[in-house]
């Protein structure tokens, strides 16, 4: 028999979270998350430290290309904190992570192709 | 064999139907997927600045030479502003998923609180970004030259007396022309001011046209995106999400905001640092 639950329905369940009220009306738990607040305020003082870092860095007579990489490098990190823990992405299926991150290998390989077409215009065209 | 996946029976594999695979409600989903799909829009327009900057490498502008000003404050201070600006929108970022934490602990108050702090922050943001796009376009009071083959000139500024003498011009490999030859320079070039579509004192006009595009771009979902958050908020003082039971909604509206503020990241890296 179909047990159907309105999602408007203030009832406390034992497991803490809502229905979706979308046509499966499915239970989507909220997984309690230790110290949230305090993952949270350290991943900002993490993504402020990488900030400041770089700004910093950019200023030093370290070569150019060296700089690059390191600049480069340091975004996807911050891109990776801010994925997993302001967006929450850490804490999904696992199924449902690499649906939304593997697309970008493909943006990684559009990328060295560009970069090997830019190099090629500036030397021929 | 009747159907078996139908909705109130659903099915007990993941994939069988009649319940989400991933666990997470289409509304979240959809966000997710539209957000990647966004991404590839922003991943386009960065890679195409990213060839085009380097098929001119020697004559692009440097950031540092371009984005010195901070307000109130006199002379070259290259790029201040926008870590600031990159510090203001982080922060922002930061009350948002306080806000969803809140909503986590069916805190109404305290959503309310912290939704209000991130949509002032996205002013903040805006008014800083037509700030910049306000100096960008006014230029130095010195100007440049644009000489016959497109390269520019630039009148030498001593960065520690903020003095600028307009008899030496720079070009862009960064030899330094004095005298007689300046004067000819000057006299078969055109003098800009600031920055347009078609010319702009500081380089290449192509980076005066990704600048207006990728950053305007950027500032147009920061301004759709605090006006989704102040029709959440508004929705958050008059009790909707208390009624509903769930704060999902405040999820999903983070889950935009986020976005906006890592495609910002991609962007402060690619337009000024590198």
């Amino acid at each position: 028999m179909a047990d159907h639950h309105n999602s408007s329905e203030k009832h406390e369940d034992k497991k803490h979270g809502y229905y979706t009220g979308d046509i499966h009306n499915q239970f989507v738990e909220e997984h309690h998350v230790e110290n949230a607040v305090g993952i949270i305020w350290r991943t900002f003082w993490i993504l402020l430290a990488i900030t400041i870092f770089e700004v910093g860095i950019a200023f030093t007579s370290i070569p150019h290309d060296i700089l690059i990489v390191v600049f480069i490098l340091l975004t996807i990190v911050k891109a990776y904190y801010i994925i997993a823990f302001f967006m929450h992405l850490k804490h999904e299926k696992v199924s449902f992570k690499y649906s939304v991150l593997l697309p970008f290998v493909l943006i990684l390989f559009f990328i060295v192709m560009a970069i090997v077409e830019g190099n090629y215009l500036n030397h021929m065209g | 064999m009747a159907s078996e996946t139908t909705v109130d029976q659903p099915s007990k594999k993941v994939w069988g139907g009649g319940i989400s695979p991933f666990n997470v409600s289409w509304g979240k989903m959809y966000m997710w997927f539209f957000l990647v799909s966004d991404a590839f829009t922003f991943s386009s327009l960065i890679i195409a600045y990213g060839v085009m900057r380097h098929r001119f490498t020697e004559i692009w502008p440097k950031a540092n030479d371009v984005f010195t000003h901070f307000p109130f404050l006199e002379g070259h201070i290259p790029l201040a502003y926008v870590g600031l600006m990159t510090f203001i929108l982080i922060m922002s970022s930061v009350t948002m998923v306080l806000a969803v934490d809140a909503g986590h602990q069916r805190n109404n108050k305290s959503v309310a609180k912290w939704m209000l702090l991130t949509i002032i922050g996205g002013f903040m943001f805006l008014g800083s970004q037509a700030w910049e796009w306000y100096h960008f376009i006014h230029g130095t009071k010195q100007g440049a030259y644009i000489m016959f083959d497109g390269q520019v000139a630039r009148p030498f500024v001593d960065y520690k007396t903020n003095a600028v003498d307009l008899n030496t011009l720079v070009l862009p490999s960064g030899e330094k022309v004095t005298g007689a030859a300046a004067e000819a320079i000057k006299a078969k070039s055109e003098h800009v001011h600031g920055a347009n579509m078609i010319k702009n004192e500081y380089g290449h006009p192509l980076f005066a046209n990704f600048f207006f595009f990728i950053t305007g771009f950027h500032g147009f979902h920061v301004f759709s995106g605090v006006m989704i958050n102040l029709i959440i908020y508004i929705n958050v003082l008059n009790g909707v999400y208390v009624r509903r039971g769930h704060y999902e909604q405040i999820e999903k509206t983070g889950l935009y905001w986020h976005f906006v503020d890592l495609v910002w990241v991609f962007v402060f890296t690619f337009f000024y640092l590198v």
